[in-house]
């Protein structure tokens, strides 16, 4: 309808650009977008909580003068030789293969000089990586890429992987650009194959089962190792009591915003749920088993500060882990290859086709001239960095909250800054005592 | 030789007692009496022992190998040899599923039959059965051979990658991506080594060849309907 105003152009909340774009995209091409990184919708999250500092019914610590202790033990359950870290804060699994194999070196690097632990992938463990950690932790996947007894009691831990939250229920995945000679080699594989994982073990379907493959695994290590058992958050609550009960010594939570190297687009904003909302449910599980605090629960999905750190182990973690912030600090979308990112369609700060090997960062790919670009010694400086910062940053808020340790911090320093986080992490709604679900 | 009574020792005296062995070798020669269908016996072994079970096994039965030459005398549970690297495991009678998953080397021998997902993920590993196989056998393999002188379940192969298999008998379905393929003079040459390894005396140009037709190592939008 035509008037004298200028017309405004009204766009449709279900049909937005960004739908209108996809429905084309798929029409041309016939399949399903495939990407990187962990959702991008905006879900309910660690800022939607509040920490309260204490005032006069608790007495905070002098933030620069009293101590603040930040280190953690994992595998306290069965393991004859469980991790002590420095700071509560590991690298996350992330394989080589997805990842350069410097990137991977300065993952290890970086760890190590910030005394905690690094985590193989699905590819197996490569020498660099294990040469630059200190303490790593190596995945048993149900791919068994490049699996093998040796590298098992090479390992400081061992961590069985059912499901990551960018994708619970689904398979790893790494498309034919970077499976290159040597990805294929550990891998087994032929060169150029578009590997698709499975997503279920081989040789076990069921907690019955599972509870056998840890005991087959303690008993080739010799009780040694800690096992830890990663879930994909979708029903923590079950998941984590069956973990339990199958032997795991810690529990490892991915949340829906943990990064992925490739997945369809779909599943990775359609499936899984977010960490603030799986947390309270992990930790009540091992509440009911008397596990808590004796299964360690490592928490992942969207850590980016200390504030989150801290957040997250007030809700009952142990320790988190981080993966898409560990690349960043690494130089992964940094503005300086803004020029470049455009020439391969998209931009700083936006970069997602980590799929498709061509990231000039030198971070997810495998060609040889682009991985160069990474300094490992660089790179593990500036991961070193940044995991100073995180602790820093959470131990200011611990002493502020009056703690002591990180691990002191509570429930009860928490507060919800909305109704939704406030019924899936269980905290008031700040300014009330109501925690919606119990009552008022 | 050892002599190690499961009533009288457990599991852990076991493997401990085994894995010692890759340091400080003792005894080559063990004899395991009174297994009673126990998980994880001999698993994570790294010497060239050889070690006799009597009697029937539970899950994982010489689960990791390397090295070590390992014959159960009964049946073994899930997972027997799963991820073996190196060595010999011999099962004088039938294998439950997952038989050999992921292995990367070695041989595997099964005397009776085995079970569903026989040599899922196998990764170079040699699977000889005597008897017939069940159903999503050799699934995602990768690499080795698979020789079945029996029968073969559903879905044979699914998603195969390079691992060849070999049918005496019928095949009740072929998996996605898994075709029927020419008995060539170096598979006769290949399939009569190994059943000459395992100890069966079958006439290889009995036996039809199996492999990969390598449509699916891509992604084709075309390929859709395979899943």
């Amino acid at each position: 309808m035509s008037n004298e105003y200028s017309p405004v152009l009204r766009e449709s909340a279900t049909f937005d650009r960004l739908t209108i774009q996809e429905i084309q995209r798929a029409a041309e091409t016939g399949i399903y977008d495939i990407r990187g990184g962990g959702t991008k919708r905006k879900v309910p999250h660690f800022d939607d909580l509040l920490l309260l500092g204490a005032s006069m019914s608790r007495y905070p610590l002098e933030g620069y003068r009293e101590k603040c202790g930040t280190d953690v033990v994992l595998g306290t359950r069965f393991a004859k030789k469980p991790i002590h870290l420095k700071i509560p804060v590991t690298i996350a699994g992330m394989s080589f293969g997805a990842l350069s194999a410097q990137a991977k070196e300065a993952l290890g690097r970086g760890a190590s000089i910030a005394g905690t632990s690094t985590t193989t992938g699905d590819g197996g463990m490569t020498p660099e990586e294990r040469g630059q950690s200190q303490h790593l932790v190596y995945q048993y996947l149900p791919s068994r890429y490049g699996m093998n007894p040796d590298d098992l009691r090479k390992a400081d831990a061992i961590e069985i992987v059912l499901g990551q939250g960018a994708k619970p229920g689904g398979g790893g995945m790494l498309l034919g650009m970077k499976v290159t000679e040597r990805v294929a080699g550990m891998r087994t594989l032929p060169v150029g194959v578009d590997q698709r994982s499975a997503c279920r073990h081989p040789d076990w379907t069921g907690p019955d089962d599972l509870a056998i493959k840890i005991a087959e695994i303690r008993e080739i290590t010799d009780w040694e190792k800690p096992i830890y058992v990663k879930i994909g958050a979708s029903r923590p609550y079950y998941d984590v009591k069956l973990a339990v009960k199958a032997g795991a010594d810690v529990i490892v939570l991915d949340g829906m915003q943990g990064g992925t190297a490739a997945t369809q687009e779909v599943f990775i904003e359609h499936v899984g749920i977010p960490i603030l909302s799986a947390i309270p449910q992990a930790v009540q599980a091992l509440q009911e088993m008397d596990m808590h605090r004796k299964v360690q629960l490592i928490v992942s999905g969207g850590i980016r500060t200390g504030a989150d750190v801290a957040k997250a182990m007030a809700m009952g973690a142990d320790a988190v882990a981080i993966g898409t912030a560990a690349l960043i600090a690494l130089g992964d979308n940094h503005p300086r290859l803004d020029d470049e990112l455009k020439k391969i369609g998209s931009a700083a700060g936006f970069y997602d086709d980590w799929q498709n090997g061509r990231d000039p960062a030198g971070i997810t790919t495998q060609d040889p001239e682009l991985s160069k670009r990474l300094d490992p010694v660089e790179g593990g400086r500036r991961l070193a960095n940044y995991l100073r910062v995180l602790v820093l940053e959470a131990q200011t808020m611990a002493r502020a909250c009056g703690k002591s340790h990180l691990h002191n911090l509570d429930p009860e320093d928490l507060v919800a800054l909305t109704v939704e986080s406030a019924a899936m992490a269980r905290v008031p709604l700040a300014g009330t005592r109501w925690v919606p679900g119990q009552g008022f | 030789m050892k002599t190690i009574n499961l009533t009288e020792s457990t599991v852990r005296d076991l493997n401990q007692a085994l894995h010692d062995q890759a340091r400080d070798l003792r005894e080559r020669e063990w004899l395991v009496t009174h297994p009673d269908g126990k998980h994880n016996l001999a698993v994570g072994i790294n010497e060239a022992l050889s070690i006799d079970i009597q009697g029937h096994a539970g899950y994982y039965c010489a689960g990791m190998n390397q090295k070590a030459s390992v014959t159960v005398h009964g049946n073994v549970g899930v997972g027997v040899a799963e991820n073996m690297m190196s060595g010999m495991v011999r099962v004088k009678g039938s294998a439950s599923q997952s038989a050999g998953a992921t292995a990367h080397g070695g041989l595997l021998v099964i005397e009776g039959d085995a079970g569903a997902r026989c040599g899922i993920s196998m990764k170079g590993v040699d699977i000889v059965v005597g008897g017939s196989i069940g159903h999503m056998s050799c699934f995602m393999a990768q690499a080795g051979r698979l020789v079945v002188c029996g029968d073969a379940g559903d879905a044979l192969g699914d998603s195969l990658y390079e691992t060849r298999i070999y049918v005496k008998g019928s095949v009740k379905s072929l998996g996605s991506d898994c075709i029927e393929k020419e008995m060539r003079a170096e598979h006769l040459e290949e399939l009569a080594e190994l059943l000459n390894r395992a100890g069966f005396d079958e006439d290889p140009a009995s036996f039809k060849r199996y492999g990969s037709a390598r449509q699916l190592y891509n992604f084709k939008v075309d390929n859709a309907s395979a899943y």
